[in-house]
């Protein structure tokens, strides 16, 4: 989607207009803010008729491991951002530092994530379990929900990661430039749409109280 | 290239012959060109629907007797399932847009292409992938999937079908129309010719605009619903599962408020071809442009807030379901605006009776009759009634094949000129649609009955007083289905043996017609500059008043 640049004709000479690639990557934000709304839909039935079993069920999570987490996508999204402006400056090297930053803290993001369910699954909460399916179903609907959502999230960082590694390579052979890059600004809005999914993930799973 | 070809005196050749880096079909299934892939879609698309309409043949023929006539039961599950997932998914909801909006829509609007080309070759590939996930599903083992074609809870859970192919056929077909509606909708924003305000646009176009915004904002909520039933069935992780707390009744909540939008996605462009042909063979300009152009914005607009009245038996409060009754009733006015446009449009013109305004003339009859039963289903006393029996069958049927099927027919026609260059012949075309319109109105018509009268839907048996009926329905699927032979013969023909199609066969005013047939690669040498609206028939109109 964001190495799409419009081409307005196959023969030659392309006409570029910045802005309707732009508006374009923004409507596929939206549909993906609608892709989460759906599940967004069954938390807020969920947690309206099973509330008290959604905060027993949050106690189990560590808050510790969330907060680490958002500082670190809150942060990568400050890099890619800055590296919005870097290139805008014409420095090459600087933005090829920041993207590849941003790159490093997802990659941090999800190593986190990954010792986090690795903790959950050994203790034996994970969907269809034994002990899981003994549980109340407020609980079982909790952790169904915090996988599903954490997890498709997480599949989110990583085609954001591929995204902007494709970026990189774009910065590096020169056809992201100082004068043209709407492509970059296109990657950096899908890691901000990653972002802001988290910022809404957070609260409603780790802040339960 | 077209600086060479001027220099040389010859015209520019037509995009079927403009040179291309691909070889063979890849210079097909490779090009970015809109016309191409609207032709690639054309194809595919029909063939989807042939098959489809055959299994709704053999269904009907199963409906012959009571007790088996032709096919065992749970065949009989999945045909209807699979006659649902491919009309729907395949058929109705890329129809026209995929088809004439990306051949015709960036003509209309003085365009040389869409806005991102390539990401609808890509749009393409997506639906052609979809459709053979569907087909292929059929065949792998386990058994096609019995859940008809909504997919609804917990059995769809449940059966030991191949559900999972045929939901992961729907979500990436879904993908491929979201990629379609944004594709549309940056191009109707960012590549409209000189002068060609947004109350200059066809209504066409404005038909895909509405429709291309209802494809963004409600497909993703399909998306994620049919991916949990496919999580739900690989882990069994509770979201809809009743047995470990689920709601089966939030996944129907969640379906319907997709594939209640996803109707006006279906109807919208049917409605937009009908106000785009309308004008041209009643040599007057539309009547309320402006009220057109904005009923579709209303339609699309309303009609994403009546998802639940599919659901008014299944178990809801009073006052949710007065709201969603009420709401329902109010998408009639938008809908009524346009009838009414169009038959004063009608009124005091100098009326061609042309194959494309026979379609559209059916088209309205049966609109405002599927309309009208619409409101019947909408009115809380007589749903219940009704709900769940051949009247809703029959219902449907009327609005999307009596209307956008028709509307497509219309368009096929309408544009076969300018897609091929070729004519089609008249009176083979006039047989096919007086066989279409009889064997349809048979067909479907005879089902309100039947759903009065009690008729469950997906019934495959069914006790002897209904049988008359039946047998009338079946004999009306004969006739409809030969028409539609007919016609995609007569047409298959005319594509070898019409004769020379013009730049302008029917007298259009849309800048579609200022381009050669078939149109060259680029569409236009210079970009055009618009200076007035779409519909200029005013030296018709004068001769008329003079009468």
């Amino acid at each position: 989607m964001s190495s799409e640049v419009a081409t307005a004709t196959t023969q030659g000479h392309t006409h570029r207009d910045d802005a309707g690639t732009k508006l374009g990557m923004w409507l596929f934000l939206f549909t993906e803010l609608i892709l989460f709304g759906g599940l967004f839909i069954i938390y807020a039935v969920y947690r309206f008729s099973h509330g008290a079993e959604f905060e027993l069920a949050a106690n189990e999570l560590d808050r510790l491991v969330g907060t680490v987490n958002t500082i670190i996508l809150l942060t990568s999204s400050l890099t890619v951002a800055m590296s919005i402006t870097a290139i805008q400056e014409g420095k090459k090297n600087l933005t090829l530092l920041l993207v590849g930053m941003t790159v490093v803290l997802a990659f941090a993001f999800l190593l986190n994530k990954y010792f986090e369910w690795d903790h959950k699954i050994v203790a034996g909460i994970y969907p269809g379990s034994p002990d899981l399916i003994n549980k109340p179903q407020g609980v079982i609907l909790y952790f169904g929900l915090y996988y599903v959502m954490t997890g498709l999230h997480a599949l989110h960082v990583i085609i954001g990661m591929v995204v902007l590694v494709v970026m990189m390579f774009f910065v590096k052979n020169g056809t992201i430039h100082k004068g043209s890059f709407v492509r970059l600004e296109a990657g950096a809005l899908y890691w901000h749409l990653v972002d802001i999914i988290w910022i809404f993930l957070f609260p409603l799973f780790y802040l339960l109280h | 290239m077209a600086i060479a070809a001027a220099a040389h005196g010859a015209p520019e050749p037509d995009f079927y012959h403009a040179p291309s880096k691909h070889k063979g079909i890849f210079a097909w299934i490779l090009s970015t060109d809109h016309k191409r892939i609207g032709i690639l879609y054309l194809f595919s698309l029909l063939t989807f629907f042939l098959i489809a309409a055959t299994l709704g043949v053999l269904m009907r023929l199963e409906m012959l007797t009571p007790g088996k006539t032709i096919i065992e039961p749970q065949t009989y599950n999945t045909f209807f399932t699979l006659h649902g997932i491919m009309m729907i998914f395949l058929f109705i909801i890329p129809g026209l847009p995929a088809v004439f909006g990306n051949f015709m829509m960036p003509i209309m609007i003085g365009a040389k292409d869409v806005f991102f080309p390539r990401l609808n070759l890509l749009s393409w590939w997506l639906f052609l992938a979809g459709g053979l996930l569907a087909l292929v599903s059929v065949f792998l083992p386990g058994g096609a999937t019995d859940t008809g074609w909504t997919f609804y809870v917990p059995y769809s859970i449940r059966t030991s079908t191949n559900v999972i192919p045929a939901l992961m056929a729907a979500f990436i077909l879904g993908f491929s129309s979201i990629l379609t509606g944004l594709n549309f909708v940056t191009t109707i924003h960012r590549m409209r010719a000189p002068g060609m305000t947004w109350f200059r646009m066809p209504l066409f176009v404005w038909s895909l605009y509405a429709t291309a915004w209802v494809q963004i904002l409600a497909t993703p909520i399909i998306g994620i619903t049919l991916l949990l039933v496919a999580i739900e069935r690989w882990f069994g992780v509770g979201i809809f599962d009743p047995s470990l707390g689920g709601d089966p009744i939030l996944y129907q909540h969640l379906f319907w408020i997709y594939s209640h939008p996803a109707v006006y996605i279906m109807i919208l462009p049917g409605l937009g071809v009908v106000s785009e042909i309308l004008p041209v063979f009643a040599r007057r300009t539309i009547f309320g442009y402006k009220f057109i152009a904005y009923s579709s914005l209303a339609i699309a607009f309303v009609g994403s807030l009546v998802w639940a009245h599919h659901m008014f038996t299944v178990g809801m409060s009073n006052t949710g379901m007065f709201v969603f009754s009420f709401l329902t009733f109010l998408v009639s006015i938008p809908s009524a605006i346009k009838v009414f446009n169009w038959i004063a449009t009608l009124y005091k013109g100098s009326i061609a009776l042309e194959v494309p305004l026979l379609f559209i003339l059916s088209f309205i009859v049966q609109f405002c009759i599927g309309g009208f039963t619409g409101l019947m289903l909408g009115a809380l006393a007589v749903n219940i009634h009704v709900t769940d029996t051949y009247f809703v069958v029959g219902h449907f049927h009327y609005v999307m094949f009596g209307g956008t099927g028709f509307g497509l027919f219309a368009a096929l026609h309408y544009w076969f000129p300018k897609m091929t260059g070729k004519m089609f012949k008249k009176k083979p075309a006039v047989v096919s649609w007086f066989m279409v319109t009889i064997g349809f109105n048979v067909l479907y018509f005879t089902m309100f009955i039947l759903g009065y009268q009690g008729m469950p839907r997906r019934y495959y048996d069914y006790l002897p007083q209904f049988q008359t009926l039946h047998v009338i329905a079946t004999v009306g699927s004969w006739i409809l289905y030969s028409g539609i032979l007919v016609m995609f013969v007569n047409l298959l023909i005319s594509l070898r043996k019409g004769e020379k199609a013009g730049a302008n066969p029917w007298g259009g005013e849309t800048l579609e017609w200022t381009v050669p047939s078939p149109p060259p690669l680029e569409n236009f040498d210079v970009v055009p500059t618009v200076t007035t609206g779409p519909y200029d028939y005013s030296k018709y109109e004068a001769v008329q008043e003079a009468k």
